[in-house]
């Protein structure tokens, strides 16, 4: 019978050819934008985690409450005895330190007079150690654009476009003009040892990047640090992982009632980045219910179209005897077939458009004014949802348009019938 | 009893900032002190020499060892700091001038304020209480221009010393900035000054800053060279 039913299609290419280029579309276009639309977004998490909110995070209570204005007078202090805990408790994280610091950048002229300066923000972290992965981690040494990374702890990396609205060069010594922890003005030199386009547009305004040990000195904050981030060694985030692991830390360690105990955060909790994640997830559900809608829509016509050129065929079925339901369902199996032909070939055309779109598309452009943490280069992710999420609501489709456009066989009479056929 | 009548009977705002500058302005002055920083985890102590003259003014802080050597100077209205570790001598500017001075719960931009008062400020007299068991006018002052860092300040003055014993200040919007509390008042020769002042900003978390006299001689002899750049390096 399924042999009859397959002929029938192969045979009548006009009840198959349409709608299977339509579901071949529609899945098509589902498989790439969900691929396009998870890249882009995880690409922002993964590029959020790596340089400010690792996939887990500890902070002090009042640091986490006011962490936008990144207070290191609300330090975590007493770090290296809590950094050794982590390690022992929690070997297969890896555990970094870092802490954000801002201020003036003052570059002096041959009398140590200010030749010109500007505002940046910066990020502290380890550079010096044999076993830090944090120049790995930030991509340094591949967004160098002249110098080297700082070899010493008074050496610091500017971003290209802030160093040369400084007019500095590799070897030129800079004055930062920060706050200590305590809230007094420091004064520390540094040396440029490179600069680096981060590849977004909020860093390369004024960001830097110089070893913790060095602005440890310069803020005054011995044996402290603003955040002790944590990487999930699959290097992949975790959210129902992160929330627990969370939820044990600050179990064991945070005191409501002190507010300089540590919190862990996790990345959801931060940044906005809760609204990301959720994104990611409302753009996947969008697209499937506007596809299996819109779709449904399109099939449902064609599928009545189909009816009106196949009104004959279906009144010399009834009229032969073949009931009402059989020839519904007939029409249903049909569609399951050409459901089935137009997400396979749209799910192997969307993954080959998505896996073209993987290698990405420059928009650094557009983004010179930004102040989001995003990337310069848009790609796109295949991952195994893409491999099914176009599959089911084409099929889903096909056989709702074709359910929808079916009824009117119902609707047919009977006693009508050999009229119909003799005219 | 005269003097007695003359203390009772309400000067005008104007008399008593007179008499505030009487006791508070010098000629020149060196201090030699301490300010106790109480920080929200904390308490850091510092230790400097001023001599100031006019609206100039010399500070080097002796301790701790971290700001030993750093030299601050006042010109009228510019401000260097000479900051020995980088042998960088900085100008503060613009917004810089309201970071706090060591930590403390005072600015730069404080720092920079004109300790005459009569010239600056239109004051009436509001009411009277008592502070610390002395007797004081209640004093409304309001900027007569936009150049100074507070737009409206209230004290509560002795009325036998005309030593401010309390003061608030605000912001243009009337928001309160900061609480200074004076104690501890000595007489140096005619005029009475605070051995110590409670600084609390009030935008700031923390305990305050104390402000402790430990030396203060009045009309001193400040060599020249002190107030200029050079005295800087």
């Amino acid at each position: 019978m399924l042999r009859f039913y397959l002929k029938g299609l192969f045979r009548d290419r006009s009840r198959s050819l349409l709608p299977i280029i339509v579901v071949t579309i529609g899945v098509t276009l589902v498989v790439l934008a969900n691929s396009w639309v998870t890249g882009v977004l995880e690409d922002m998490v993964v590029f959020n985690a790596r340089f400010a909110t690792g996939h887990v995070k500890i902070m002090s209570r009042s640091y986490f409450e006011n962490r936008s204005q990144q207070p290191n007078d609300l330090a975590l202090i007493g770090t290296s005895a809590l950094m050794a805990s982590l390690k022992s408790e929690y070997p297969e994280m890896q555990w970094v330190e870092r802490i954000q610091f801002g201020g003036l950048v003052d570059v002096p002229d041959e009398n140590g007079e200010t030749r010109t300066q500007g505002p940046g923000g910066g990020m502290a972290v380890d550079l010096l150690s044999d076993e830090s992965r944090e120049i790995e981690r930030l991509n340094l040494e591949k967004s160098l654009v002249k110098g080297r990374i700082p070899q010493t702890p008074f050496e610091i990396i500017l971003s290209d476009q802030f160093a040369g609205k400084l007019e500095v060069e590799p070897g030129d010594t800079v004055t930062l003009i920060s706050s200590t922890m305590y809230g007094a003005m420091s004064i520390t030199n540094f040396t440029v040892s490179g600069t680096i386009k981060f590849g977004t547009a909020a860093l390369d305004r004024g960001g830097m990047v110089a070893d913790i040990s060095g602005i440890r000195q310069a803020l005054d904050m011995t044996d402290a640090t603003g955040e002790i981030l944590g990487y999930f060694p699959s290097g992949e985030y975790d959210d129902v992982e992160a929330a627990s692991f969370a939820a044990a830390f600050n179990e064991k360690y945070s005191n409501p009632q002190d507010e300089f105990s540590p919190v862990m955060a996790t990345l959801r909790e931060q940044s906005n980045m809760s609204g990301f994640l959720d994104l990611i997830d409302y753009f996947k559900g969008i697209i499937v219910t506007i596809f299996v809608v819109v779709m449904s829509i399109v099939l449902w016509n064609s599928g009545l179209l189909g009816g009106l050129r196949r009104y004959g065929e279906m009144g010399l079925r009834m009229a032969i005897g073949e009931e009402k339901g059989h020839i519904y369902r007939s029409l249903i199996i049909e569609s399951v077939f050409i459901g089935l032909a137009g997400s396979v070939i749209g799910t192997l055309f969307g993954l080959f458009f998505s896996s073209l779109m993987a290698r990405g598309i420059d928009i650094s452009g557009m983004m010179q004014n930004s102040t989001m943490m995003m990337q310069g280069v848009m790609k796109a992710k295949i991952t195994p949802a893409a491999y099914y999420l176009g599959f089911f609501p084409g099929l889903i489709a096909t056989v709702l348009g074709t359910v929808l456009a079916g009824i009117g066989i119902y609707k047919r009479q009977t006693a009508q019938l050999f009229k119909e056929l003799q005219a | 009893m005269l003097i007695t009548s003359i203390a009772a009977a309400q000067p005008s705002g104007k008399e008593i900032l007179d008499r505030i500058d009487q006791n508070m302005s010098a000629e020149s002055r060196y201090v030699k002190s301490k300010m106790i920083i109480h920080g929200p985890r904390t308490s850091r102590t510092i230790e400097s020499e001023t001599w100031a003259a006019g609206e100039s003014a010399f500070t080097e802080y002796l301790a701790p060892a971290r700001e030993r050597g750093t030299k601050m100077l006042k010109l009228e209205d510019q401000l260097w700091i000479f900051s020995p570790a980088t042998d960088r001598t900085i100008q503060l500017s613009g917004h810089l001038l309201r970071q706090s001075v060591m930590g403390s719960d005072l600015s730069y931009e404080d720092m920079m304020e004109d300790p005459d008062l009569a010239s600056k400020y239109d004051a009436v007299v509001t009411g009277s209480e008592t502070v610390d068991d002395r007797e004081c006018w209640i004093v409304e002052m309001h900027a007569k221009t936009e150049d100074v860092a507070y737009q409206k300040r209230k004290l509560w003055v002795d009325r036998q010393r005309f030593i401010p014993l309390k003061e608030e200040l605000y912001a243009k919007s009337g928001q309160l900035l900061k609480k200074t509390e004076l104690s501890d008042i000595q007489q140096h020769g005619s005029r009475w000054y605070p051995g110590r002042i409670v600084y609390k900003d009030m935008l700031k978390t923390g305990s305050g800053t104390e402000f402790i006299v430990d030396e203060i001689s009045f009309d001193v002899e400040i060599p020249e060279y002190l107030l200029s750049k050079a005295a800087l390096r």
